[in-house]
């Protein structure tokens, strides 16, 4: 029935249009005879001048009280050290652009408005000025490396070793889900393969490895206010990517090529959540709370959390690849490990049977490498 | 120009004349002629348009109303739409990554790419150069047959039972190499390589063929300070596409061995669907390498073509010269060069080392300034000009102000350390949208609307193409710009719903979504307006007059519709650029605001500026026979 009824509606909108379309064509025929057909139009000439001149006016101030209205949503609130550095070297690059933007659109718009053709008038033969292409080459590029200094300082910044105190976590990412491994109390990760992954050692952990023994895991991440975190990120299968809006922090997860981020959360997730509380864009209801028993509704502020977002595009659940995470204070932080056992402890029986395989693994590669060594040899 | 009286030209007089007379397969299919090939490419493109913007509308509608129930298109998308058991359907999240992949592919390189380029830099090298052809008809035959294979293999992926690729229009391995990972990265995926092969071999062939027409072929006098920007620009696409192609063919040529022989180019210890795979030692980064040294001078190998179409548009319509002519050749020269030394800003954390990423981002924001200078130039074209708003000027004007309001966002992601937060959001989504996508489509559109008294002969309707322009041009913006603000909230690219995150829950994102699909919807909608316009005018619009915008270029002195080899009798010479518009004193040279190419500075005494006064001395000399009178001049140039 829906499919008839929007053929039919497609139908005679056609038809209408084709009707519209010849009686405008036959109507302009009538009109413009005798007329020169190179004349021409001014009055609708000047529709396009002026439309250029008024829609943008429009424009511009819907779309800045629009931007003023919701202020509080473009761009997710920081805790992380360097967020202040680098939210307002985006404020200040956004209002330079944003004037770049503005002047170069008013003058274009303008002058298409202003110099619309007029009858029996000559425009200006004007092909060249230095003087000017030099000012406009000069002053763009003045701006961009002060730009790109400042820029440059926190990229520095951000991406330098992380310090020596910093807590070490790996990140994995899989399809379609991510896994965080803590060194346990030696400090130490144990070593890897992917040879040695299966469903219950989702991380190719090695158990011949002693230093693996107090490793634990866990499905969230969880941090500590003030404290630098190091993030040693790894993917077994596809590229992903480990994106933070909330700490300002991006780096992918690529299989066979590790890669690291460090930054330092200011503000644990309750005090975010204190915080957000203020922010009017924040008392709204949760969307996502709305559909069932009005009782359960929550405002976004009470919904909040840091969240890792999966960046690059890893297959069919590349959506849903979310990892909670969450910043403690360093008493709640100590809780929370102390609460955690390692991956070998709630897994005795596979680990025992795992670590034979592994040797067993690993003699077969040695005898591999000596046959190819003597292969060379010879 | 049927008939030259007196002609001082001896050396072309018997220039032979190509009259054949052609069977419908010779002049409609395998036609040798530069204007037919340049024809079915731009037919060809219209509809991969077509194609690849109803893919937008698919998963736009999913983005812009998560909840909407895709049953009604069950008919179109078969399995694609998994019914529920209370009847609705559901877009299929990988068929979702298919279509943002296909819409990618197609719009990149069959529409802006082979569409806009291949359309042309075919039609308009010879004609503005004054050639009867290109330097090899055969090649450039093939170079538009090898075009079609590539799309006809492209087309039929869509209709696989594991669907197309579906890896985004990027195709990183290991998602692309690993049939395991996703379905499209199966048969869809092979499809894919072996069509872009075909593409890539299509346009070294076009490529070869305009660089060395521009350079060998040009009419007598037609100097490269005299060459209409249109062609510079086409030139230096040529040269960057022929340095870059091959580095893709590259890229793809090792992840077809990857995904066929077993090789490990890309892959390295993975374990996938139970399974750990034999690969080690590759390097997924490696492929990113090769397809951005590819992918970033490919976004100029789109625009620069649509530059060069607005510098002519604009300074026709102005009535004026275009402003810095020489800056334009040389900011277009600059962008060349830096387009090859920029592409890693798209790899800023990817894990390259940060050094480096210092390095491309210094290298990357040296290329804003010639951007901005040719932004300022256009500007100033119209800056006390004596506008004419045909449907070609208008979208040209449209495609400064895109230029701009995408080239400025530029500034912010080039930077590494604010890319950190922006990269692979809607924000990038926005930004090239604006810069490359929607102002490389206008900058085609005016081309279109331009020169199609020139490709059939007869005008398209003024009114339709109007309402397109005000329709496209305020629906574009209407889609693009709120993107830029889901950007900033963090919205991550290629995610078929955003309601798995507290952070993109917020029902005024919701809204933004919502609006953006609506304007996209009217925005394709607008499209088939041009569309029926396109095709209803090649047979039936009015008919067009020989040079129906005043304009100087020497396309406008063949006759109305040009035979294979374009010019009857002898190619006329070029005396004089193609910016001679408002010439002040014109009128008492007898002509009106414009004088054409073709005319000598000696024709134009009152005219000529003194240093073009000193050229009638080497003109008589060079161009002219001694006894040259002003009387065989104006026969030589017969258009004014």
């Amino acid at each position: 029935m829906n499919g008839l009824i929007i053929t039919l509606v497609t139908v005679l909108m056609l038809a209408i249009f084709l009707i519209v379309f010849r009686l405008s064509n036959l109507a302009s025929i009538l009109k413009n005879k005798g007329k020169n057909a190179e004349e021409i139009d001014t009055a609708t000439n000047n529709t396009h001048a002026y439309l250029f001149l008024i829609l943008p006016i429009l424009a511009t101030v819907f779309t800045f009280w629009y931007t003023a209205k919701h202020l509080g949503l473009w761009g997710q609130p920081h805790a992380v050290a360097h967020g202040k550095s680098f939210d307002s070297l985006f404020s200040v690059a956004h209002i330079i652009i944003i004037l770049m933007f503005l002047i170069t659109n008013a003058a274009l718009f303008f002058f298409a408005f202003k110099y619309r053709y007029k009858k029996n008038h000559k425009a200006t033969f004007f092909p060249d000025n230095s003087k000017l292409e030099i000012i406009w080459t000069i002053v763009p590029a003045i701006i961009l490396t002060t730009l790109v200094f400042t820029g440059w300082r926190l990229w520095r910044d951000v991406t330098k070793d992380a310090p020596e105190n910093a807590i070490q976590i790996e990140v994995m990412g899989k399809q379609f889900n991510w896994i965080a491994r803590y060194p346990g109390n030696d400090n130490k990760f144990g070593g890897f393969n992917f040879r040695y992954t299966d469903d219950v050692n989702e991380l190719g952990l090695d158990f011949t490895d002693s230093k693996v023994n107090d490793d634990f895991q866990a499905t969230e991440l969880h941090l500590v206010k003030g404290k630098p975190v190091h993030l040693k990120i790894r993917a077994r299968d596809v590229i992903h990517s480990v994106g933070l809006p909330h700490f300002r922090q991006k780096m992918d997860a690529v299989p066979g090529q590790p890669t690291k981020m460090w930054f330092i959360p200011t503000k644990t997730t309750e005090e975010m959540r204190e915080e957000l509380k203020k922010n009017p864009e924040y008392m709204k209801p949760d969307p996502s709370t709305m559909k069932g028993d009005p009782k359960d509704m929550k405002a976004r502020w009470e919904t909040f959390d840091y969240e890792l977002v999966c960046q690059e595009i890893c297959g069919r659940g590349h959506f849903s690849m979310r990892m909670r995470i969450i910043v403690h204070d360093e008493n709640d932080y100590k809780k929370w490990v102390a609460s955690q056992k390692p991956f070998v402890e709630n897994n005795k029986e596979y680990v025992v049977e795992a670590i034979k395989r592994q040797q067993k693994m690993k003699k077969g590669e040695k005898n591999v490498s000596m046959q190819e060594s003597s292969q060379k040899i010879n | 120009m049927a008939s030259v009286v007196a002609n001082p030209h001896d050396v072309h007089v018997h220039e032979e004349h190509h009259e054949h007379h052609d069977s419908f397969l010779t002049k409609y299919v395998f036609s040798t002629d530069h204007k037919m090939i340049a024809k079915q490419f731009l037919i060809t493109g219209i509809l991969w348009a077509f194609i690849g913007g109803l893919f937008s509308i698919l998963f736009r509608l999913k983005l812009g109303f998560p909840e909407m129930d895709y049953a009604w298109l069950k008919p179109l998308l078969g399995k694609w739409v998994a019914l529920q058991e209370n009847g609705t359907g559901q877009l299929d999240p990988e068929f979702y990554l298919a279509l943002v992949t296909m819409h990618g592919t197609i719009m990149v390189f069959f529409v802006l790419t082979a569409g806009l380029s291949g359309t042309f830099s075919n039609f308009l090298i010879p004609l503005q150069i004054g050639a009867r052809d290109m330097a090899s008809g055969f090649m450039n035959m093939l170079s538009y047959w090898f075009f079609f294979a590539s799309s006809v293999i492209m087309f039929a992926s869509i209709f696989l039972e594991g669907g197309p690729a579906a890896g985004g229009w990027v195709v990183y391995p290991p998602l692309s190499a690993l049939p395991q990972a996703i379905q499209g990265s199966g048969a869809g995926m092979t499809y894919w390589l072996v069509a872009m092969a075909l593409f890539i071999a299509s346009s070294l062939l076009g490529g070869i063929n305009y660089i060395s027409t521009v350079i060998n072929l040009r009419t007598k006098g037609m100097t490269f300070s005299r060459l209409p920007l249109t062609i510079w620009a086409f030139f230096i696409t040529a040269i960057i596409g022929l340095l870059s192609f091959p580095v893709l063919f590259s890229a793809a040529v090792l992840l077809i061995f990857d995904r066929s022989l077993g090789t490990s180019f890309y892959l390295s210890d993975i374990y996938i669907n139970g399974q750990a795979l034999d690969h080690t030692g590759g390097s997924a980064i490696l492929y990113q390498h090769l397809f951005w040294f590819l992918g970033h001078p490919e976004v100029y190998i789109v625009l620069l073509p649509a530059l060069g179409i607005t510098s002519e548009v604009i300074a026709t319509n102005a009535r004026k010269p275009i402003f810095g002519y020489k800056a334009m050749i040389g900011s277009m020269l600059g962008i060349a060069v830096l387009s090859f030394i920029v592409w890693a800003h798209h790899m800023f954390v990817t894990g390259m080392d940060p050094f480096l990423g210092s390095i491309f981002m210094f290298l990357t924001l040296i290329i804003a300034v010639p951007s901005a200078v040719k932004a300022f130039n256009y500007i100033t074209t119209l800056w006390r000009g004596n506008i004419r708003y045909t449907p070609g000027m208008l979208f040209s004007i449209g495609l400064v102000s895109l230029f701009i309001s995408g080239g400025v966002t530029g500034i912010i992601l080039g930077n590494s350390a604010m890319d950190i937060y922006l990269h692979d959001t809607y924000y990038v989504v926005a930004h090239f949208h604006l810069v490359m996508g929607s102002a490389s489509f206008f900058g085609m559109m005016a081309g279109i609307y331009h020169w199609f008294p020139k490709m059939f002969g007869r005008m398209m309707d003024d009114k339709l193409g109007y309402l397109h322009f005000w329709l496209t041009f305020v629906g574009v913006y209407l889609v693009f710009f709120p993107m830029h603000f889901i950007g900033l909230a963090g919205f991550p690219r290629r995610y078929y719903e955003f309601s798995a995150y507290a952070a993109f829950r917020d029902s005024i994102y919701l809204n933004l979504n919502s609006f953006i699909s609506v304007a996209a919807v009217i925005t394709f909608g607008a499209q088939l307006l041009f569309g029926f316009n396109f095709f209803y005018s090649i047979f039936r619009g009015r008919r067009a007059t020989s040079n129906p915008w005043n304009s100087n270029t020497l396309e406008w002195t063949t006759p109305l519709i040009p035979g294979h080899g374009n010019w009857e009798g002898q190619i006329p010479y070029v005396y004089r650029w193609a910016y001679d518009y408002s010439k002040p004193n014109a009128e008492q040279d007898g002509f009106s605001d414009f004088i054409p190419q073709n005319v000598p500075y000696t024709m134009t005494p009152n005219s000529n500026l003194p240093h073009e006064n000193e050229m009638i001395a080497i003109e008589k000399e060079e161009m002219l026979g001694e006894d040259t009178t002003i009387e065989t001049l104006a026969h030589l140039a017969k258009t004014k």
